[in-house]
């Protein structure tokens, strides 16, 4: 295989891992990896670095349209970017103390533990809007509501237990800080099942937030050679369209099956981490 | 939780619309300096065998600001990838940027507290990096 057709090969992925990424939330780095890594026989370091370019990508390409749509709430992201980063920052000094083998393990089964959370709520109650409840005086104080965009018309929302689901986007960017992943799953989880936020409210706004986690460490990936231009230009040119496709998707998607396409993404990265972790790097 | 006919206020639309074009902007530059320069690297470099199994690191032109800079004025195709790579990464720094600048516009001075620290953290991390 020469560079073109290799070239052509993952551009084919990206695209796909663009269109999962922003469909779910959690960045094209989770099919990116594997693909480079396992599929391709690229060492780890280089596909790190193309899956970095992935996740900014996916956040950025598919963002421009959530956020016009009123999908993305501007507000939520920017309240708990506030936590990712400060989390991340802690990460990235704690990868010198903790094993972060055994962290990619315990990270895996809480991803799994999610899933079943995650699959239960649409087999129980299918996908109707959280049960009212006296608005949380930390959502009214920040303003954490809004209204997105349904089939007729749109629907408004508000945050609740707002102080726990700062708590655990902190736990998300010290997660990625220490694993160098986007770790939007973690993001998503916190806002639809802590915070109650409406399915694609939550994944649009952590598509919103991957972004500048990522960018965060992409100071070190470049510092260090990770970031290849031979990997890169096919990444971030399939990527790009695969995220703008899966955005228009989301639009007229139903939330079961986003939430079921969600999962199914949920357990293939939990078993991802929990491989990395036994096996000390893919 | 109620269907309703609340509209968005409309400088909060403002927002959106122009977080929307920037992000937009930002990723359109960058795809289309990747796009030339892929170009001319495929051309270059197509029907040579990939190496990617073990990690030897980028040659550093490739790893600092200003090399990349200087490798894709000279029109290096490697260079200009990297450059638009560099555009991209900017984008969600950018975003912060604007939405610090809108929020005290605003006068939403929490937020634009917030957005802030979040664009600091964001800076310090990126020049820690590439310091490290």
């Amino acid at each position: 295989m020469n560079t073109l057709e290799w070239t052509f090969l993952i551009w084919l992925g990206s695209l796909v891992a663009g269109f999962l990424g922003s469909l779910t939330g959690l960045g094209g780095g989770i099919v990116v990896v594997p693909m480079l890594a396992l599929g391709f026989g690229v060492d780890i370091r280089y596909a790190a670095g193309a899956s970095l370019i992935a996740v900014i990508a996916t956040s950025s390409g598919a963002s421009a349209a959530y956020v016009k749509e009123g999908f993305s709430n501007i507000r939520i992201g920017t309240f708990l970017e506030v936590a990712t980063t400060l989390g991340a920052l802690v990460g990235a000094v704690a990868t010198s103390i903790l094993s972060t083998r055994s962290i990619s393990v315990i990270f895996g089964i809480i991803l799994v533990y999610s899933g079943f959370l995650s699959v239960r709520r649409w087999k129980e109650q299918g996908e109707i809007p959280w049960e009212s409840r006296p608005p949380d005086p930390w959502a009214m104080r920040l303003k954490l509501n809004g209204s997105y965009p349904i089939a007729v018309g749109s629907r408004s929302y508000e945050a609740q237990n707002v102080a726990t689901g700062f708590a655990m986007m902190f736990g998300a960017g010290v997660l990625s800080g220490l694993l160098g992943i986007g770790s939007g799953a973690m993001k998503v989880l916190a806002m639809d099942q802590t915070m109650r936020l409406p399915f694609k409210v939550s994944t649009t706004t952590s598509n919103f937030m991957i972004g500048v986690t990522a960018a965060a460490s992409a100071g070190v990936y470049l510092h260090l050679g990770y970031i290849d231009p031979g990997l890169a230009m096919p990444v971030m040119l399939g990527v790009l369209p695969g995220a703008l496709l899966g955005a228009r998707r989301l639009v007229c998607a139903r939330p079961r099956d986003l939430r079921i396409l969600f999962t199914v993404v949920l357990l293939a990265l939990a078993f991802e981490m929990i491989y990395k972790g036994l096996s000390g790097g893919l | 939780m109620k269907i309703a006919v609340l509209q968005k206020g409309s400088t909060e639309q403002w927002i959106e619309q122009i977080v929307g074009n920037l992000l937009r902007l930002g990723v359109m530059l960058a795809a289309t300096i990747v796009l030339i320069g892929g170009s001319l690297y495929l051309v270059r470099y197509g029907a040579t065998l990939p190496q990617y199994s073990g990690f030897q690191g980028e040659p550093s032109d490739l790893r600092s600001i200003s090399g990349i800079v200087a490798d894709a004025l000279s029109l290096r195709s490697r260079g200009l990838i990297q450059l638009g790579v560099l555009l991209l990464m900017a984008t969600p720094v950018a975003r912060v940027a604007f939405l610090t600048l809108a929020f005290t516009h605003q006068r939403d001075r929490l937020y634009a507290v917030m957005a802030f620290v979040v664009l600091a953290l964001l800076v310090y991390s990126l020049i820690g990096g590439l310091a490290f």
